[in-house]
């Protein structure tokens, strides 16, 4: 019962922070309620008993990540967005079509409803459990995702340098 | 106890509302911003079906989900970054091409 209170009133928090994400017009407000909706997700995942989850959900998303589209935002100057039309395909057809594949999946989901349930900490999230998954049977998807990382950061410092500092080198080579 | 498919709701929820920001909005940031709530979405759905059928390969796949999302928005921001260098503005009306 307690873990269904909880279940309820952190989805509730985490939906109210998704709708103020669209409804809002600064970026800036956009980006605080992302972050309500992660530290409440990150609650969900404690419920499910996903520790090493949840730990890495706020230290990654609501921590890292959330910080560098902040400091986007500040070092752009964003200021309020202006509304233009948009796309009439996307309003016609996109936002009603989306809204029917949601309403068919929530309705199919609690027809169906047999499927089971979750029991709070049923499942052995432990961090040791997890690195042992992940250092022998994911070792090789372990080690591309490392790759993959410094690619990532090769490929920001190149897309973020300035032109100039480039010519610069160049002339200095 | 709350029932699987609950959560599978909440996920799809996330994710509807992910889409609808990234169809309705036109700041190129706050698009941005849509497309990590629908990956928020899926890892929830992930955990879910983890704890269901007691396999912990499930929480791996999120922390390979969140590593490939972090990789996304370091090298997403920069080309924001780029394209405001150039173009002076975050409105996605105004960049329809993809010369400089």
């Amino acid at each position: 019962m307690l873990h269904l209170i909880l279940f309820s009133a952190f989805g509730l928090i985490c939906v109210a922070g998704a709708v103020n994400l669209l409804v809002q017009r600064h970026p800036i407000n956009s980006a605080l309620s992302l972050i309500v909706v992660m530290g409440s997700l990150a609650v969900e995942y404690l419920l499910l008993g996903a520790e090493f989850v949840a730990a890495v959900q706020v230290i990654v998303y609501a921590g890292a990540i959330m910080v560098l589209f902040v400091f986007v935002i500040m070092l752009l100057n964003a200021g309020e967005e202006e509304r233009t039309g948009g796309s009439r395909v996307a309003w016609l057809i996109g936002i009603p079509g989306m809204l029917a594949g949601a309403v068919i999946i929530c309705w199919a989901l609690l027809r169906h409803s047999d499927a089971g349930s979750a029991v709070i900490g049923a499942l052995p999230g432990a961090p040791a459990d997890i690195a042992q998954l992940l250092f022998h049977q994911f070792l090789l998807p372990f080690e591309v995702t490392s790759i993959l990382v410094l690619i990532a950061i090769m490929g920001a410092v190149v897309l973020a340098a300035r032109p100039e500092s480039k010519q610069e080198t160049k002339k200095e080579g | 106890m709350v029932p699987l498919s609950y959560y599978l709701v909440l996920s799809g929820i996330l994710f509807a509302c992910g889409v609808t920001g990234f169809l309705i909005k036109r700041n190129i940031i706050t698009i941005f911003m849509s497309i990590e709530l629908m990956l928020n979405g899926v890892n929830l759905s992930f955990v879910a079906f983890a704890a269901r059928w007691q396999q912990l390969s499930g929480q791996v796949f999120v922390f390979f989900v969140m590593v490939v999302a972090a990789a996304e928005a370091a090298v997403g921001l920069a080309i924001i970054i780029a394209v405001f260098r150039t173009r002076e503005t975050l409105n996605i009306d105004q960049v329809n091409l993809l010369k400089l």
